[in-house]
């Protein structure tokens, strides 16, 4: 140490710096919370993602104490400069994060990268600033008043975190404004250890200061346009996970109801109440079949049909045919996902076939072993490629497929909100030979929901559900699904059936829903 | 030849036009095979008409068919159904000639023609091949899989893909109006009825009426036509002229005018009423030939270059020579003789003058994905506006495959005289290339997709029926009369290539041996 640092010193403002001890804690605490956060909200299972992310950190913070005995010289300069290290890493960290999971395939990668780096550079700080202040105080004194310090620090950071900062802020302005806070203790910094630093050094320091908190004031401001996926202004939930496939965009949301799915924009399923569309779509063609052992799921990608479909133990296999790899991919390995579907992925009595099902129907031949159930859950014939799958040709390759006493299910739009197509795509199984028994149920998330069973022979629609305990139905409750009120029942004039070379469903459903 | 010289020669000049504003020339796609007529063994062909036959071992066959195109194998399956024998010689090692298909592991894929209208009830010995070969079921209804599947076209216009053929988008209330107009002109006709009561437009197209009047639109191209009747649309004017490099290779100012009606009023079974459906399959019409084929197959003698036709009072001798170089003299009781007018005229000098001809570039893409695109969704047919290309035909869409590998089927007609030469002297990568920059407009990433590209080229592809090709609506029915003991039988004769045509005269001319009685050796054919 130089002399002329000795009798520098004293003029070193112990206030400023006492304050420097506690936003340096305050922010190092938010950083880590906001990690745990953001990784519990991603990857789900909060307690397993909340222990980790901070065992992390402070390991982290660990190896920058360790790693503060190399700076050696120029100690007040090394310390404002991690502090602006500290500004910008901490600062887009939930930013970059949302990105990261939005986008990145390896999220944990990314996340537990980030919360080594900024655990490091927050490690540093608090010896840095001892050695700083060390000068002026007798050692006991000193880990007393900065460790007081730096605990009230600590303690401000996680009442506030929780009261103040994520319900008025949200995550990404949180994080941004803590780097506001480092940049500004390193341009506070330059004024309070101006005796230690070298003018040239400290015109630096407070410049790329300065920029750093235009930056982060400028994202601050724009938060919600500039760091979340493009598209989030479409969503009303806040987006998860993008994922682009060969076949589609796969979007995932979570908000105060639970996570929803999302194919090209149009809702899939909402946690909430998922268990009723579900239920709707698999329970009743059990209950119209005897005994059910092999069962076809045609679409489906997200597992929950397969969930209510494996709660049937009569059934010892199901074969399912989806087309785009990474949703089923997806809804094996995502933590929400997988939970949801209760890992319905990895049971043993599936077999996964990724094709397109009227192509793999069509290859299958009429001389296959026939199936007792055929759920099919396709999303709405919003184009030609997916009205191809409800069309005359269609139903009747699934009814070749259909064991004579087996049952067909197809989910079949809105009665309410599209009459005329759900009555055209039942008039579409007529036409293929089969006898339907047209049902509908109420799914708040969608509105009116309709399905279509069909069955070889005419039948009633069935009385006594195979399963107990089921969340939505029982039998009381099945029955009324089968009763269409005047507003959504068969039209006077109902529409002909779809056919492969006159698609009129997609003319009609497109012409139905714009109206709304 | 420069790259934007053949660019030009192939597509025209909107095509060559930009293709050296992009830094380096993108490399050619790779070329895995291409494909055509024999030009070897067409030459063999010409060697052998002056060879020593005399030698030569002789074979008898009661009836003898030289050439397995459509109207060489729809007389076969006319003669078959009939318990007729005989025998029939392809020059090629395939039989099936512009209707021919090759197939990949993803798909079988046209290399030629690629659909059919759907024959009306009049055509009912084309109805009852396609009932026979289950496309048509009980009721004479297309089988789900048989018609095109929607969407069965879309038109790439100003950077977009829209559904249909015309590019509305931007339509000027004048270009709407001129399109009704000619619809409303087109009904007209398909009212037409001659003193016979014969339509004024119909396939084949013997059934057409020849009444002077009609004749007479024979006189003009189909763009002189346009501008008599004041339709200045260049939206009409392009969709006419796709119409006419659709059906005959030729531009709207090279066709005649009663060929322009013919193409639309033909298909159109009254006025008012939709336009008949089109059949199709994977293969293109080498369904159609394929299904003949499988039928015929023990009577049918690919690699059989008939090199003369010779008759007599007692019958006619055909100069084979077979791939392997044997030749051998067939003596029949009568002949078909199927080919086009330029083989006929070597093979029986004298008996035709040779018709113009349109030739074409077909290439197959394969594809390991679909390239993106902006607008509506991937149809059956895909036009591209602006092009001398048709744009291209997906082999996979009428089986329901919309995602995943793929083969697309370019046609391009070759228009102009330097494009013919560009076709015969150009590297096959330059071709490929040619085709790959005429698809990137619409389809920018088609590159990254792009596995290979099939070449086929015809050179003879189909007969042109330029102004005046009706002969004054004499040319039907003095071009078929049999000559002698031998009998005709091609699309040349009617001068339009339709498949339809093929089959009419195929068959037309079995029928004309089965009238004639069995043959003198055959001791009473079945009836």
């Amino acid at each position: 140490m130089s002399t002329a640092g000795l009798e520098d010193a004293p003029r070193v403002h112990a206030g400023v710096l006492y304050l420097t001890v506690f936003v340096v804690a305050t922010s190092g605490l938010v950083y880590e919370l906001l990690a745990g956060t953001l990784a519990s909200y991603v990857l789900g299972d909060s307690v397993f993602q909340f222990s980790t992310t901070i065992g992390t950190y402070l390991f982290a913070m660990g190896i920058g104490s360790f790693l503060s005995r190399y700076v050696r010289d120029d100690v007040a300069e090394r310390f404002l400069q991690i502090e602006l290290g500290a500004a910008l890493a901490g600062g887009l960290s939930a930013p970059l994060l949302f990105l990261g999971f939005a986008y990145a395939d390896f999220f944990a990668v990314v996340l537990y990268g980030m919360v080594i780096l900024i655990g490091i550079l927050v490690g540093l700080e608090v010896p840095l600033l001892m050695r700083i202040l060390k000068e002026r105080l007798e050692l006991g004194e000193l880990v007393a008043r900065v460790l007081t310090v730096d605990y009230i620090g600590a303690l401000v950071g996680s009442v506030l975190f929780a009261v103040v900062l994520v319900p008025e802020l949200g995550l990404n302005r949180t994080s941004l404004l803590f780097g506001m806070l480092n940049a500004a203790v390193a341009l506070g910094g330059t004024r309070a250890l101006r005796p230690l630093l070298p003018v040239a050094v400290r015109r630096r320091i407070a410049v790329t200061a300065v920029l750093l908190l235009v930056g982060l004031g400028a994202a601050f401001v724009f938060a919600d346009r500039l760091v979340l996926p493009a598209e989030q202004e479409l969503y009303a939930e806040r987006i998860v996970l993008v994922k682009q496939t060969r076949h589609q965009r796969i979007v995932l949301t979570q908000g105060r109801t639970g996570v929803q799915l999302f194919l090209d924009g149009n809702l899939q399923f909402a946690e909430i109440d998922e268990y009723r569309y579900h239920e709707a779509l698999v329970h009743p063609a059990f209950a119209a079949t005897g005994e059910v052992r092999r069962v076809l799921v045609l679409g489906g990608g997200d597992g929950l049909a397969l969930r209510e479909i494996f709660r049937h133990p009569t059934v010892s296999r199901v074969t399912m045919v989806e087309l785009d790899p990474q949703m089923t991919e997806l809804a094996r390995t995502h933590p929400v996902l997988k939970e949801l579907n209760q890992r319905a992925f990895d049971d043993p009595r599936l077999e996964l076939v990724h094709d397109d099902a009227m192509v793999w129907l069509d290859q299958r031949g009429p001389d296959a072993e026939g199936f007792d159930a055929i759920v099919v859950d396709f999303p709405d014939p919003r184009s030609f490629s997916l009205g191809k799958l409800y069309t005359g040709r269609f139903y009747a390759l699934a009814a070749q497929a259909l064991a004579p006493g087996g049952t067909l299910v197809v989910q079949s739009t809105s009665p309410l909100y599209a009459r005329r197509s759900f009555w055209c795509i039942e008039a579409t199984i007529r036409g293929a030979g089969l006898h339907t028994a047209p049902y509908h149920a109420t799914v708040p998330s969608f509105g009116e929901w309709g399905y279509v069973l069909a069955r070889r022979r005419a039948f009633d629609p069935p009385e006594h559900l195979s399963l107990p305990d089921l969340r939505f139905l029982d039998d009381a409750s099945m029955a009324q699904l089968f009763v269409f009120s005047r507003d959504m029942d068969r039209p006077a004039d109902p529409p002909g059936p779809n056919r492969l070379d006159d698609q009129r469903l997609v003319r009609l459903y497109e012409e139905e829903w714009s109206r709304l | 030849m420069k790259r934007r010289e053949l660019l030009h020669a192939l597509l025209g000049a909107s095509a060559a036009w930009g293709c050296g504003v992009r830094e380096g020339e993108p490399p050619p796609p790779p070329v895995a095979a291409l494909g055509g007529a024999d030009v070897e063994r067409g030459h063999r062909l010409v060697r052998d008409l002056d060879a020593d036959f005399e030698s030569a071992p002789e074979h008898r066959v009661p009836v003898a068919i030289v050439g397995g195109g459509p109207a060489g194998l729809s007389a076969a399956w006319w003669l078959a159904r009939h318990d007729r024998p005989f025998t029939l010689f392809e020059l090629e090692d395939e039989v099936g000639g512009t209707s021919r298909s090759g197939a990949s592991a993803v798909t079988p894929y046209p290399l030629g023609a690629h659909y059919l209208p759907l024959p009306d009830a009049a055509n009912e010995r084309l109805r009852a091949f396609l009932h026979h070969m289950g496309a048509l079921d009980s009721r004479g209804e297309p089988t789900p899989t048989t018609t095109v599947r929607e969407p069965d076209e879309r038109v790439f216009y100003g950077g977009y893909w829209y559904p249909g053929l015309y590019p509305y988008a931007g339509a000027s209330a004048h270009d709407l109006a001129q399109l009704g107009r000619f619809h409303r002109v087109l009904d007209r006709y398909a009212g037409v009825r001659d003193g016979a009561g014969r339509p004024a437009f119909a396939l084949p197209l013997a059934r057409s009426s020849m009444d002077a009047d009609l004749v007479a639109l024979d006189r003009e191209t189909g763009a002189a036509w346009l501008d008599r009747q004041g339709f200045t649309s260049p939206r009409l004017r392009w969709l006419c002229d796709y119409a006419c490099r659709d059906d005959y290779g030729l531009s709207v100012d090279e066709t005649s005018a009663w060929a322009l009606l013919f193409y639309w009023v033909s298909r159109m079974p009254a006025p008012g009423e939709e336009t008949a459906p089109l059949l199709t399959w994977p293969e293109g019409n080498g369904a159609l030939v394929g299904h003949l084929r499988a039928l015929l197959r023990d009577r049918v003698q690919p690699g059989h270059a008939v090199g003369a036709v010779r008759q007599d009072e007692a019958g006619v001798t055909l100069h084979v020579s077979r791939a392997d170089g044997q030749r051998m003299r067939v003596r029949c009781d009568r002949c078909v003789l199927a080919v086009p007018d330029f083989v006929r005229a070597r093979l029986l000098p004298g008996s035709v003058s040779p018709s113009p001809y349109s030739a074409w570039l077909v290439s197959n893409l394969h594809l390991a994905d679909r390239p993106a695109g902006l607008g509506s969704e991937p149809a059956w047919d895909n036009v591209l506006h602006g092009s001398e290309s048709l744009g291209y035909v997906s082999a996979t869409h009428q089986r329901g495959r919309d995602h995943g590998p793929t083969v697309w089927t370019h046609y391009l007609p070759l228009l102009r005289e330097d494009a013919r030469e560009a076709l015969l002297e150009a590297e096959p990568a330059a071709l490929a290339d040619a085709v790959a920059h005429d698809l990137e407009r619409a389809h920018p990433d088609l590159r990254a997709h792009l596995e290979r590209v099939d070449l086929w080229r015809w050179g003879h592809a189909m007969v042109s029926p330029r102004p005046g090709f009706l002969e004054g609506g004499r040319r039907l029915q003095e071009r078929s009369a049999p000559i002698g003991r031998i009998h005709l039988a091609h699309t040349d004769l009617s001068g339009v290539a339709l498949f339809e045509e093929a089959f009419f005269h195929g068959t037309r001319a079995a029928e004309e041996i089965l009238a004639a009685g069995p043959h003198p050796g055959e001791g009473g054919a079945p009836t």
